[in-house]
């Protein structure tokens, strides 16, 4: 890169030999963790090709028109969105070099992502009850596989955000930490759009026909 | 995306860059303002350094509407063919994605020099051939190969 040049004759001479490989370092995590979330979505995309495949098979057992509570799934979507914006804020607050502001929004934020955890699993414990298994038929193996990869990503969304809480907490908004919350920030954003086709395509459809 | 004028924070690029002897709490504030033709800040990244909380409640407030309409559609029973109704928010779900890489991910053609934007395009061209492709083959899988095609459909030996 051209620009680490301009640095490393701007920067003192003690601090000349670190400027340019950092700069390096974190404009590569950053496209690398981009190329990670893009290999993800490809692993995304075959469980909804599987769940297009297989989204009709009931095997006489029960359709998504039977199961779905569009409600949960309304309050679901709308947590989901919310900790969207908050994250968003706490990237905000954390461009200010407010520490203890990054802070709040980070912990709502994983309060949000937790609260979606909890309801999804509430429907999964419903569902299993009611002897809608995912070896009752290809339809809910597809949707707990689809769904349920999605939840273990948030889930590990969450482990994620406590660690980098931690992280905070000690160290301060210091340059690493500050690249971690953008690869989370990317990584949170990212299962809002994965959701956004769970919604439609799983639960919204699957309740039309 | 953002609004602000870069020239309106020009940045001091004479002070001594001192990343990592730095102290934490120094004014970086001028951050989210810059971003285009700079290119020797320590923590600045381009792309990631976009947000504005007027792109955020932007974005916020569309993807709101964007989920809110195909809920009411399907639980209202607002359109009456269920075939119409699942592209009307097939559509919604596509805007809204774009909504949210352009708002919340801040997805344009410079971050990153246009690498992540193309790695983006080759991951949809990949998506597409592979739903497409699985849907439109296991489709014809199923309605050439069902039970009771078999008698009219294949010949076997013992018939």
């Amino acid at each position: 890169m051209t620009t680490s040049n301009t640095a490393s004759v701007d920067a003192p001479d003690n601090l000349r030999f670190y400027v340019p490989g950092e700069h390096h370092v974190e404009n590569g995590t950053l496209l690398g963790f981009w190329f990670y979330l893009m290999s993800d979505c490809l692993i995304f995309a075959c469980l909804f090709a599987i769940y297009g495949v297989l989204g009709r098979s009931y095997a006489a057992g029960p359709s998504g028109a039977d199961l779905f509570d569009l409600k949960l799934v309304a309050i679901n979507t709308s947590l989901l969105l919310f900790s969207s914006i908050t994250y968003g804020f706490a990237m905000l607050e954390m461009q200010k070099r407010q520490k203890g502001k990054t802070l709040a929004w980070l912990a709502i934020t994983g309060l949000l992502g937790l609260g979606f955890l909890g309801l999804e699993l509430y429907e999964f414990a419903h569902l299993i009850h009611e002897g809608a298994v995912p070896q009752r038929s290809a339809f809910l193996s597809a949707f707990f596989v689809l769904v349920g990869t999605h939840g273990l990503h948030v889930f590990f969304g969450c482990i994620w955000l406590v660690v980098l809480m931690v992280q905070v907490g000690r160290a301060g908004l210091i340059p690493e930490n500050r690249r971690r919350l953008m690869c989370l920030s990317m990584f949170w954003h990212f299962l809002d759009v994965v959701w956004i086709g769970v919604f439609t395509f799983v639960y919204l459809m699957g309740v039309l026909k | 995306m953002s609004a602000s004028p870069s020239a309106a924070a020009p940045f001091e690029n004479k002070s001594p860059r001192g990343i990592h002897a730095a102290p934490d709490n120094v004014d970086h504030s001028h951050d989210k303002d810059h971003g285009h033709g700079h290119g020797h800040d320590d923590d600045h990244h381009d792309g990631a350094s976009h947000s504005t909380l007027k792109g955020y409640v932007t974005g916020f407030i569309l993807a709101v509407i964007l989920t809110a309409i195909p809920f009411w559609l399907v639980m209202g029973n607002v359109i009456e063919s269920p075939r119409t109704t699942a592209i009307v928010i097939l559509a919604f779900a596509a805007v809204q994605i774009v909504v949210h890489m352009i708002y919340f991910l801040h997805m344009n053609t410079r971050s990153e020099g246009g690498w992540s934007l193309l790695a983006l395009i080759f991951t949809l061209v990949l998506l597409v051939i592979m739903l497409a492709g699985s849907l439109w083959v296991m489709y014809h899988l199923n309605t050439n190969m069902m039970p009771g095609m078999m008698d009219h459909g294949m010949h076997t030996p013992s018939s």
